[in-house]
């Protein structure tokens, strides 16, 4: 189990690392979707190996599948947005929303 | 401390290593579409974990949602966006090494933090076995105990997907 849960605080740290770093906006989308897959990682590891209700870490899995897909959708469809009003999705390119 | 390494097989390092790897390609490649290629990779090896954890629903819908759709989206919007063949953009910006910093930190309290809850005895280790019954138990408790969750999920996933609609959508004057 052990392995398992420092797999998942690297990966998440590795998709904190993009988060902070990359400059293209969809680079970010892909790094949240690394970050989400760890805690999933930790939801079904815990659901495995732990004493809970069996499968409860599953259902959350679940659910933090779909989530992560709605995050997408609605974050690409900004993505998309901006594109089409500054021509470019790099963070630094768009700063209106910043005082 | 022997029993915490239970579950961990020859399958699970090389899974692991292909996770590690690909998501460090992903968060460092300068060309956004070969990150979206390796998150492909990564998505398929986490799923590969699921089913080494005994969650085969869990593995089959990574699949399904992630790699085929999410990583899908990533790549047309990848597409709709960036000129990737004209010019070579900077991907990174400046406060790279400060990141770096901050992620392994952050990686090595929380290793600090397993270690100390696991040898305090916190969690009530029992490994169970999900492999008969799966997908029946799950669908019983998500019509049953968790049906409010679930329907709570849907409307969000509703939601979701008419904002979507609605921003990506062409404004007429």
């Amino acid at each position: 189990m052990l392995p398992y849960l420092v797999l998942a605080m690297i990966l998440f740290a590795t998709g904190l690392f993009g988060v902070l770093t990359r400059r293209n906006t969809i680079g970010i989308l892909m790094s949240l979707e690394l970050m989400f897959n760890a805690a999933n990682i930790n939801f079904v590891t815990f659901n495995k190996f732990v004493a809970t209700t069996p499968f409860v870490g599953q259902l959350f899995a679940i659910f933090v599948i779909v989530i992560a897909a709605a995050e997408a959708a609605v974050g690409l469809a900004i993505v998309l947005l901006i594109y089409r009003n500054w021509r470019g999705i790099e963070t630094d390119h768009y700063s209106v929303m910043k005082w | 401390m022997e029993q915490l390494f239970e579950g961990v097989t020859p399958v699970f390092w090389i899974l692991a290593f292909v996770t590690l790897v690909s998501a460090f390609m992903v968060v460092s490649l300068k060309n956004i579409f070969h990150c979206a290629l390796f998150l492909i990779l990564c998505l398929f090896s986490v799923a590969g974990l699921y089913v080494l954890l005994e969650a085969e629903f869990i593995a089959a819908a990574q699949v399904l949602i992630y790699v085929g759709a999410v990583a899908i989206l990533m790549i047309f919007a990848i597409m709709l966006t960036s000129n990737l063949a004209s010019r070579r953009i900077r991907q990174l910006n400046e406060n790279v090494l400060v990141s770096f910093f901050v992620s392994v930190v952050f990686v090595f309290a929380g290793i600090l933090l397993i270690r100390a809850t696991t040898t305090a005895r916190v969690w009530h280790y029992r490994p169970k076995d999900l492999s008969t019954d799966n997908i029946a138990l799950l669908g019983k408790y998500l019509m049953t105990e968790y049906a409010l969750p679930f329907e709570v999920i849907s409307v969000l996933l509703v939601a979701a997907m008419i904002g979507a609609i609605v921003l990506a959508r062409k404004e007429r004057s």
